[in-house]
């Protein structure tokens, strides 16, 4: 199913997201070693690549969760090992892979401290970005005064994207958002990147799931061993025969079906 | 013992054990959000009661010097900090106010004739010298190993106990200090008599257990607080700085703290090193809360209080004892009952 017409996809804006030669080492061991990647306003651009290939490493230390060696540029402003507030500050969302949900508060609060941030900066729009985001996944609406512990994983998984959504992201980071979910939810969840992009959201996708991925995106990176072993436009990739062997063929499709 | 000495003794374990749940509500608070058992909690009452002893028998008090030195110091952290990171306007801004707030208060507690001004505003002025140690303390001892061990922030969170009944020796002396009650009203109710301190103490307390439920269920900041205490993580992510929190959540200890010293400082006399036991008190009350419980926190710290002061009139000698055997059955029930919850999801 296409998700997402060409002609969209061609429109590309200004340089939002800029690493250039980024190192990340967990003790004595890389496991990021100088990638560079960019991604441009109203852009999808995604990362796929086998477990352990650095794709979660890349995204925490883009946010400043993980120290780093090398640069970030983003929105224009240069960040050398970044600051995760500061980060979330300037417009950067991630939604981690654990989804790190407030289990024993509401589904309500969990969304409303995803908008901390602009609370903190005086930023009172906040209430209808809340409204915006229970258009988007009225699950989250009908469920709002339940816990968060309570959600089944594909509610989990909307309400990690919404919380995200609170903050105003102008580019949001999410890392594999399809895992553990049943392919209905997934195709859903991958139905509303494109809607977000279409409002002005650009996307940084890390995922697993290679074939979704590729559709969806505009641009896309194949990240193995911590570095850049491929990039390229996203439909050319989903083209390309060591593409289709490594990760879109029988053997990834097992994976898929595993993972789901 | 008759019906009288009962009533006395409950007003008294309900007047101790509404401190304790006070002192048992912020050792979780500071537990839950920063990992850190707050040791020095006790030290704030003292130095509460103490400090308003002083300004009363119009003794002169160093404690302005403490709080001068501990931001100068916290300043001279951050400007060094923003050398390294680069210019920020806000964190700039910030130094000027903690510098001006410091200098205020100095200039305040030298113009001032301490003993004379209305004890409101010497409650007020107490405060405003004792709960700003609270972050600071974070600041200089605690955020620069935030992400240690919880084994190494108590060895730490000891240590600075010890500094402050130290420093609390040499600013306040080794006599005890004392304060007038609020009011001096007694009221009877039948045939027995009801201290208006007693009074005072339970509704501040209430007052300000239903204050804090208010600001931790209402508000976004204290909503943040909490989602730091479920998961650190996720706060991070949202921009909720564990330095923010654990500043915001010492000073609400702080404030609690002093608040509490100020309130007993009538009623008990207290010296530099009476912290500790009161706030162990309060721990005990935490305990039985499972560190994590609010509600089972505060009324096991008014049982704590409570059986101290009938274990006074019947085995006054094994008072301590009784209180902090307590705890035993309370431990053996929570380790044979606690499911390893920590690896949630």
């Amino acid at each position: 199913m296409m998700t997402a017409t060409t002609a969209e996809k061609t429109t590309a804006g200004e340089l939002l997201l800029d690493i250039q030669d980024l190192h990340v080492s967990y003790g004595k061991v890389e496991a990021v070693s100088g990638v560079s990647l960019q991604v441009r306003e109203g852009q999808i651009v995604t990362v796929i690549g086998p477990n352990g290939a650095g794709k979660t490493t890349l995204l925490s230390a883009a946010i400043g969760m993980l120290k780093s060696q090398g640069e970030v540029n983003f929105d224009g402003h240069l960040y050398i090992n970044p600051d995760v507030e500061i980060m979330v500050g300037k417009g950067l969302g991630l939604v981690p892979e654990k989804r790190e949900l407030f289990t024993t508060m509401t589904v309500e609060d969990n969304l409303l401290l995803g908008a901390f941030m602009r609370y903190r900066k005086g930023d009172g729009s906040y209430e209808s970005t809340l409204a915006e985001v229970y258009s988007l996944f009225p699950r989250l609406w009908e469920r709002r005064h339940q816990l968060a512990g309570t959600l089944s994983g594909g509610e989990r998984q909307m309400l990690a994207i919404g919380r995200a959504l609170m903050g105003k992201p102008r580019l949001l980071m999410l890392d594999e958002p399809s895992l553990g979910l049943a392919p209905l939810i997934t195709r859903e969840i991958f139905r509303i990147f494109a809607d977000l992009r279409r409002q002005g959201v650009s996307i940084l996708l890390v995922e697993q799931n290679a074939r979704a991925a590729l559709r969806v995106a505009d641009y896309a990176y194949v990240l193995e061993g911590g570095n850049v072993a491929m990039q390229g436009n996203a439909a050319d990739l989903a083209n390309d025969p060591k593409v289709i062997e490594a990760y879109l063929g029988l053997a990834s499709k097992h994976q898929e079906l595993l993972s789901s | 013992m008759n019906f009288q000495i009962a009533v006395l003794l409950g007003q008294d374990g309900i007047t101790n054990g509404a401190i304790y749940a006070l002192l048992a509500l912020s050792i979780i608070l500071v537990f839950t959000v920063t990992r850190i058992l707050l040791i020095p909690l006790g030290e704030f009452v003292t130095y509460g009661a103490l400090t308003m002893a002083a300004f009363q028998s119009g003794r002169s008090t160093g404690v302005v010097w403490l709080l001068l030195i501990m931001i100068v110091i916290g300043c001279a952290l951050d400007i060094r900090n923003l050398l390294k990171n680069g210019y920020d306007l806000r964190k700039v801004q910030w130094i000027i106010l903690k510098l001006a707030y410091a200098g205020a208060m100095v200039a305040l507690t030298q113009l001032l004739t301490l003993s004379e001004i209305p004890m409101f505003l010497q409650v007020i002025l107490t405060m405003m010298l004792l709960v700003p140690v609270g972050p600071m303390m974070y600041r200089l001892f605690f955020q620069p190993i935030a992400s240690a061990q919880p084994l190494v922030l108590l060895i730490v969170s000891i240590a600075v106990h010890v500094a402050m009944v130290g420093i609390g020796l040499l600013l306040f002396g080794p006599e005890g200090g004392r304060t007038q009650p609020f009011s001096d009203t007694v009221f009877r109710l039948g045939s027995v008599m009801l201290k208006s301190q007693t009074l005072w103490v339970i509704i501040v307390s209430i007052a300000l257990i239903v204050f804090l439920f208010l600001a931790f269920e209402r508000t976004l900041y204290g909503k943040a607080l909490r989602a730091t205490a479920v998961n650190r993580m996720g706060a991070r992510l949202m921009g909720i700085s564990p330095d923010f929190a654990g500043k915001a959540t010492f000073a609400l200890a702080a404030f609690i703290g002093v608040l509490s010293g100020i309130l007993i400082a009538p009623i008990t006399t207290l010296y530099f090193d009476s912290g500790f036991v009161i706030s162990l008190k309060g721990f005990v009350g935490a305990i039985i809360g499972g560190l994590i419980s609010y509600p089972l926190a505060a009324i096991g710290a008014v049982g704590v209080g409570l059986v101290e002061a009938f274990s006074m009139f019947w085995a006054s000698d094994y008072k301590e004892v009784i209180v902090f055997t307590l705890i035993i059955p309370f431990l053996i029930w929570r380790s044979l009952t606690s499911h390893h919850v920590e690896d949630e999801e």
